[in-house]
């Protein structure tokens, strides 16, 4: 009977009768454990540490800051992100809401980097601003980093920037163009329907086409971004990734 | 004098449904009867005012926008001159086809603890005599005066807290309204019900999933039949040759744990073929023995007739969720053909019986299995079309696979019980079209092709037309004959329903739902 997957109305009778999570012990932070290597790793990783999903291994997370709202997020998903609904019994929603607790209480390394002089790297050498704003500096290429200490671990910007093409979000595809008029862009695909496509070029200005107007219209999931390997310093890297991984949407 | 004022009393403004007239809808194309149009299944108008010369005129006329923000999935009756519509969530409202306003509401007040898996939505409402029939997500049919909206009855099919609910537009058949229910994530037991339209008391069920000591009942493990679902959520088709009501079935419970129902689960995911006087069951065929993927049959059964190895043969067609095109003999409901229309890996093919010969390693697990077509199916409720003009039939089409988990199934009433879940593939390219088929062979004409899967059923016209509408808000007509696409409108709004055709003042016009709001297109 289910017909559409993305949404789901709060319905009170789905919702749990008690507000603190009754499903902690081992067992299910165990279960929990297996549920969340299906469910959820595929995005938050396998140690819950980021990926394209949100950085769980934190103390405190702030969609999440009691046991009833940990629930809700997994239960419904957190609507205009990429965060879905789970299909789950009360009972599993708990276990995994117990397990993502766990997560949190994990010891982690300092980071071994020096933010200052990531700050500085990000507006220098590295060049991050030319295409990233960060709280309303900067370009408007790539998606903001205002708060992606927020959304990402230091593990994963880490990966992402020794390896930019590893994966590309659907919001920031890249597109080359040619119209029948003989004009070439390229850009970043905003939006696309069976006639359309929308694309915003290198200076940050959109442009919408017919299709039937394009003659060359190719689509790919290659980045702008470059790879810093080789380009900075280990220290570098790492004074950087310090920098991202406390940019939390608040200075 | 007195022999005219006879005549004018014997004409009133407000002419009766018929039931011969809904059997007859071909010869007034003016008007949109029942759900699809005619009996048939086959949402075709034989309307041509409109066609693929000056489509291109199309304009939108005047728009209704709905009052709630649930997906609009309402499929418009026209008659005499008068619109009905059901709006979400269980409301009516008869609009004036000239000027697009209201000339009664109803409005039903609801619990606020109603059991819906996918939104608090209607799909249409009934006609018949001077009455208008709507199913209630609070699991009643309601009947309406035609004239002012008053309830005449109303009539209680089943309890909504314990999981059932009513989504499905009726079918008036003869003297009788038949109605199912929704409530599959929820471990009812499906049913599908006939009540006088007269008087709401009810005149038939069928109970979708045999009780114990009738033929089936060993289908189900256990006691897990009085919680197997196949509830009957999308309207039928009926024959009065043959006088069979065809009607699909959804998915067994729970949707996508299989162990606690071992056993081929009858009659989940069938067509069934039920004597229209008495719900006797004639026949049945199922495409999806113990289903795990949650591929409901609640597709509209299209019934059309084609020569078969040089026989004539009255046959049903039926684009399954599943990813196959099936043919049968509507009859007999011998399988005539079956064969893929969309990406498909749960089954090796289909033996000479039509059953599915699956790939092993396809049902879900703990960690999550990829099989194609996706959860929401290669089609869904939306409607096909059935062209007599093009002998071609039309089915929009999704092409989509899902991630499918198994999870906890542990039954309490009023609850959801669904034992699993499903997500998106990662990076995977999903896409729709519609696509033309020869009905008798299931092999395509054409294709066009779709950005994103549909969620729309579509029209086709005698005006050599074939209406749709995408997910990314375009309302757009296509050659019916080749696919090229003729003309389009951003209507602002995902379409999530079907359209229709009729004639207002003698003009003719084409009325689909986009988004909230219903629209209504004619020639500039």
């Amino acid at each position: 009977m289910l017909w559409f997957p993305a949404l789901l109305l709060l319905q009170a009778v789905d919702m749990p009768a008690v507000g603190k999570n009754p499903h902690t012990t081992q067992a299910d932070i165990a279960q929990g454990r297996k549920l969340f290597l299906g469910r959820c790793a595929g995005c938050h990783g396998p140690g819950g540490d980021g990926g394209k999903g949100a950085n769980l291994a934190t103390a405190t997370l702030s969609r999440a800051t009691d046991d009833l709202s940990l629930y809700r997020v997994i239960r419904y998903g957190i609507p205009d992100t990429e965060m879905p609904r789970h299909l789950m019994s009360e009972r599993e929603v708990w276990q995994v809401a117990a397990f993502v607790r766990r997560l949190g209480q994990v010891e982690r390394a300092a980071l071994p980097g020096d933010p200052e002089r990531g700050r500085q790297l990000a507006r220098g050498k590295a060049g991050c601003l030319q295409c990233h704003a960060i709280a309303g500096e900067g370009g408007h290429i790539g998606p903001p980093l205002t708060d992606i200490g927020k959304k990402r671990s230091a593990a994963w910007l880490r990966a992402k920037l020794l390896d930019a093409a590893a994966e590309v979000a659907d919001e920031f595809r890249t597109v080359q163009l040619t119209t029948r008029a003989g004009q070439k862009l390229s850009g970043v695909r905003v939006n696309e329907d069976t006639w359309s496509i929308q694309v915003r070029d290198a200076g940050g200005k959109p442009h919408s086409f017919w299709k039937a107007d394009v003659t060359n219209l190719k689509l790919d999931r290659a980045t702008l971004m470059p790879s810093y390997r080789g380009r900075l310093s280990d220290t570098e890297l790492n004074d950087i990734v310090a920098y991202l991984a406390g940019l939390r949407g608040d200075q | 004098m007195k022999l005219l004022i006879v005549c004018l009393a014997a004409v009133p403004l407000f002419a009766q449904v018929t039931y011969e007239r809904i059997l007859k809808s071909s010869s007034e194309p003016g008007n949109w009867l029942t759900y699809s149009g005619n009996y048939a299944g086959h949402r075709f108008s034989p309307l041509d005012q409109i066609n693929d010369r000056n489509v291109q005129r199309l304009r939108p006329v005047w728009a209704y926008q709905a009052s709630s923000l649930q997906k609009f999935e309402t499929t418009p009756l026209v008659i005499d001159g008068i619109m009905y519509i059901s709006e979400p969530p269980s409301n009516v409202t008869a609009l004036d086809t000239r000027t697009g306003r209201p000339l009664w509401k109803y409005r039903r007040r609801l619990p606020d603890d109603l059991r819906v898996c996918c939104g608090q939505v209607n799909r249409g409402v009934a006609a018949l005599g001077d009455l208008i029939y709507l199913g209630t997500l609070d699991g009643y049919l309601v009947a309406l005066n035609a004239k002012t909206g008053a309830v005449h009855w109303e009539t209680k099919v089943a309890n909504y807290k314990g999981g059932y609910s009513i989504t499905v537009a009726p079918l008036a058949v003869k003297d009788k309204i038949v109605i199912g229910v929704a409530g599959g994530e929820y471990g009812v037991r499906g049913l599908l019900d006939a009540y006088d339209a007269k008087t709401g008391r009810q005149a038939w069920r069928f109970w979708t999933i045999p009780g114990p000591g009738e033929p089936g009942n060993e289908t189900w493990q256990g006691d897990s039949w009085k919680t197997g679902s196949a509830t009957t959520w999308v309207t039928g088709s009926y024959d009065s040759e043959t006088n069979l009501i065809y009607w699909g079935t959804g998915n067994p419970g729970p949707d996508w744990n299989g162990d606690v129902r071992a056993g081929d689960n009858l009659y989940a995911d069938c067509i069934l073929a039920l004597d229209a006087d008495t719900g006797k069951l004639k026949w049945y065929f199922q495409f999806t023995p113990h289903d795990v993927h949650d591929w409901d049959a609640t597709q509209v059964p299209v019934l059309f007739e084609a020569e078969i190895r040089g026989a004539k043969r009255k046959l049903v067609a039926f684009p399954n969720r599943n990813a196959f095109y099936y043919v049968l003999d509507r009859t007999t409901g011998q399988f005539i053909l079956g064969k893929p229309y969309a990406k498909q890996t749960w089954a090796k093919g289909l033996d000479d019986s039509g059953k599915p010969m699956r790939v092993p390693g396809t049902f879900p697990t703990m960690e999550g299995v990829k099989v194609w077509p996706a959860v929401a199916g290669a089609n869904n409720w939306y409607s096909p079309s059935y062209s007599p003009r093009t002998s071609l039939l039309y089915v929009a089409v999704r092409e989509a696979g899902s991630t499918y988990y198994i999870g906890d199934a542990e039954f309490k009433e009023g609850e959801r019980f669904d034992g699993g879940g499903f997500r998106d593939v990662p990076g995977e390219e999903e896409y729709g079209a519609v696509r033309a088929f020869n009905p008798a062979t299931g092999e395509m004409k054409w294709e066009h092709r779709l950005f994103s899967p549909p969620w729309a059923g579509v029209l086709s016209t005698a005006g050599n037309l074939v209406f749709h509408g995408t997910h990314e808000g375009q309302f757009y007509a296509l050659d019916a004959t080749t696919g090229k696409p003729l003309w389009r409108y951003q209507a602002g709004g995902a379409a999530y329903s079907n359209p229709i055709s009729f004639l207002s003042d003698g003009k003719q016009y084409v009325a689909m739902t986009m988004g909230n709001s219903l629209y209504v297109f004619g020639l500039e």
